[in-house]
């Protein structure tokens, strides 16, 4: 392990995680949503210290899991983390448009799935069950309903002010 | 209630089962057999492959198709084996198996004894074409001197993941990804050579093709040592060697074939055959010393046995705060790589320290990894000893020099490291080493002769044993585990305070070194494991000598050389020291504080 990846990582909030849920294997899942939620990603030295103090598990289950759930990110995600609904129902009402729209503001490549600046991550979610509000967007735990790609274009712009960029 | 026999029909015969775990089980009490890939007698049910697939029809005439290895037999149905519609399942399965791997065979390591290729050819698979095929390639992964993975030959059958957690409790292997994605592999993808694995070579064992197989690189290097004129080539080979390599040309599992080997090697071109057998009675009086000097002089208690390479990393890697209990004896292995250096150039003409190349054949994978320790290095940079093979690569060296091995006339070892006693044959099943020791503790203790040398309660590949032995007055406890699942739940009760006893032998591999992954591959029969420690307490049994400390060249290189257990010159030859290697993000917080 290098230096930089010792300094970034505090193993105190690891384990302060693992202590709040007992350390126990049967809240593995519960704990990686815990520390995704403190570095946006599961650093792999979190991976690999969570399976290392829990029993019946090691760093390679752990890597299992995290790589099983598409809610679990290996890479960094942005401080803004938006989810475009492609279920069914936003789909047919135009998800593909606000999708296109969100690629090009944030001028993501192919592949890429947060931007240069570390702001904005992007990810299509198969349904957020607000078929209703077709179609859906989410940013980190806002609901945007209706969407169109000029709404989402003003609503990014927004952020971006507010981030002090232009 | 148990085991009461109930009944049930398997193709038309009633056959009855009483406490089977699953309906494969029952079949194959029968006398019949239905094909399996993931299904391995010593591990949990997986029914992953879906290979042992059969009919089964209930009294009201329902039928449905079930994994055998996973259904739970029940009284009064009918089971069919091999209905057109079961066929059809086992063919498809194979196709889509076949269509996603890497169909190099003639190439492939496990080429001939492979059972995907077995199942292919009975079942006469001719078109995997029509589906998916796979497209790119894995690289292949040979970080580890001890094992290859190769994912492009993996069928996901998950018995490599089961056997590293249900025998090791390490779970270096894992499956990562979801769906046609899934891989299994060390953590974030990362190889095994750099990862926390042992090296038992378990994964090996129970891997039905060649995704995870033996590294065998070194084979061609021994080949070269041996045909180069200037070099003298100089083997020793482990206790567990002899009673498996018979199974790779016909001969009965636990048939002892020291003296065919001995001639075998000589054969392929060998300049000198000891055996490690000798070294283990010499492990035997550096390790009965040291015990009694630890449990006499208050020493660190439990002593750990060092001899198994996979315990040793285990301890290096998870628990070096318990590294002081481990005894400073090298492993058999380590002590005969040592005399050899040292000994044969004055011994034997011919032989100096430049030319000599020290090769052993061990039942393990993970000697491999221990002859490459940076404390078996010697002062001109190289290793004590050059390489190391294990049965399976013998056994294919043996083919190679066309030698019929099954007629092969037996030959004696050379000397002066070639004579063994039963105390050092019996080091390759789990509670050998306690044994051994015991039998020599036991009589320079009490200065009595020991009668009855066979203590009946270490025997057995039992997973753990406690023996309580009284030495004339002296009561000692003696715990012997195998599989590094129990070595952990040992290494708790120390931390706990809860051990009660002065002995731990830790053999990582279920049952003990006949048991190891570099035997010939037996894990669809429970059984072999113990005929092959049948073969070594006949061993014992039948030899001139039973005490390690009886064994006339030991006397002679105690006399001649080393003087007596533990002297100075045995410590700077026969004994080692071991290094911390836990990494940093495996320390909890709070340790060390």
């Amino acid at each position: 392990m290098t230096e930089t990846t010792q300094e970034r990582i505090d193993f105190k909030v690891i384990d302060d995680i693992l202590k709040s849920f007992e350390y126990k294997k049967s809240y593995l899942i519960a704990m990686l949503q815990k520390v995704q939620e403190v570095y946006r990603y599961l650093p792999e030295e979190a991976m690999t210290y969570i399976g290392e103090h829990i029993d019946g598990l090691s760093p390679a289950t752990v890597y299992g899991v995290a790589t099983f759930y598409a809610q679990f990110s290996l890479e960094p995600k942005g401080k803004y983390e938006i989810r475009v609904c492609d279920g069914t129902a936003c789909h047919v009402r135009g998800s593909m448009p606000v999708l296109n729209a969100i690629k090009n503001k944030l001028k993501l490549k192919e592949g890429q799935k947060t931007c240069d600046n570390g702001l904005f991550s992007l990810e299509i979610v198969s349904c957020l069950g607000a078929c209703g509000l077709a179609p859906v967007c989410m940013i980190n735990d806002k609901v945007y309903p209706q969407m169109t790609s000029d709404a989402i274009s003003v609503i990014l712009d927004t952020l971006m002010k507010e981030e002090g960029i232009a | 209630m148990t085991d009461e026999k109930k009944t049930l029909i398997i193709e038309g015969k009633e056959v009855e089962f009483s406490n089977e775990p699953n309906l494969l089980e029952v079949i194959r009490k029968a006398g019949m057999n239905v094909p399996t890939l993931c299904y391995r007698p010593d591990l949990t049910s997986f029914g992953a492959c879906r290979m042992c697939v059969v009919e089964v029809e209930y009294p009201n005439g329902r039928k449905m198709i079930n994994s055998s290895c996973t259904m739970p037999p029940e009284a009064g149905i009918k089971v069919h084996l091999n209905t057109d519609k079961v066929r059809k399942i086992r063919k498809m399965v194979l196709e889509l198996l076949l269509a996603n791997h890497d169909r190099e065979c003639t190439t492939c390591d496990k080429s001939g004894s492979c059972e995907l290729q077995r199942y292919a050819e009975e079942y006469g698979i001719k078109h995997v074409k029509q589906y998916a095929q796979r497209e790119v390639m894995t690289k292949i992964d040979d970080s580890s001197c001890a094992l290859i993975r190769d994912n492009n030959k993996c069928i996901l059958c998950g018995a490599c993941v089961r056997a590293c957690d249900e025998h090791q409790g390490l779970q270096v292997l894992g499956f990562a990804n979801r769906g046609s994605k899934t891989v299994v592999e060390p953590m974030a993808g990362r190889p095994l050579g750099s990862s926390e694995c042992i090296n038992c070579g378990q994964c090996a064992a129970v891997c039905p093709t060649g995704a995870l197989t033996i590294n065998s690189t070194q084979v061609d290097e021994v080949w070269k040592a041996i045909t180069n004129p200037e070099k003298k080539v100089v083997a020793q080979f482990a206790p567990s060697v002899r009673v498996a390599i018979g199974e790779m040309f016909g001969l009965k599992p636990g048939e002892n074939s020291t003296k065919k080997i001995n001639a075998a090697l000589r054969r392929i071109g060998f300049d000198l055959v000891f055996d490690t057998n000798f070294s283990a009675d010499l492990t035997i009086m550096e390790e009965a010393h040291e015990f009694i000097d630890r449990l006499q002089n208050g020493g660190k208690l439990p002593l750990f046995t060092s001899c198994c390479p996979g315990w040793v990393r285990f301890l290096e890697t998870q628990h070096p705060d318990m590294l002081d209990h481990l005894s400073s004896c090298k492993s058999p292995q380590g002590m005969l790589g040592a005399i050899i250096r040292e000994y044969v150039p004055q011994s034997h003409e011919g032989f100096t320290s430049e030319n000599l190349v020290s090769v052993s054949i061990m039942p393990c994978t993970a000697k491999k990894y221990e002859a490459k320790r940076e404390q078996f290095k010697m002062a001109d940079g190289r290793q004590e000893i050059d390489y190391v093979l294990t049965t399976q690569e013998l056994g294919r060296m043996i083919k190679e020099a066309g030698i019929d091995f099954k007629t092969l006339e037996g030959e004696e070892p050379d000397s002066p490291f070639g004579k063994y006693t039963g105390a050092g044959t019996i080091f390759g099943v789990s509670g050998g080493v306690a044994e051994a020791a015991a039998r020599t503790a036991y009589e320079v203790v009490t200065g009595e002769t020991l009668q009855n040398v066979v203590i009946d309660d270490m025997r057995g590949t039992k997973r753990v044993k406690t023996v309580e032995l009284d030495l004339k007055g002296t009561k000692i406890k003696v715990k012997i585990v195998n599989t590094l699942r129990e070595a952990e739940k040992c290494m708790r009760e120390i931390k706990e305070g809860k051990a009660d006893y002065q002995l731990l032998e830790v053999m990582a591999c279920p049952g003990g070194c006949i048991n190891g992954g570099g035997q010939p591959q037996s894990c669809n029969d429970s059984n072999i494991k113990e005929l092959r420690a049948e073969g070594l307490y006949t061993d014992d049994a039948t030899g001139e000598w039973r005490k390690s400390h009886e064994n006339p060249e030991i006397k002679e290189l105690y006399a001649n050389h080393l003087e007596k257990p533990n002297s100075h010159k045995a410590h700077e030859l026969l004994h080692t020291t071991y290094v911390n290697k836990r990494t940093n993000c495996y320390i909890s917080v709070g340790e060390n504080k």
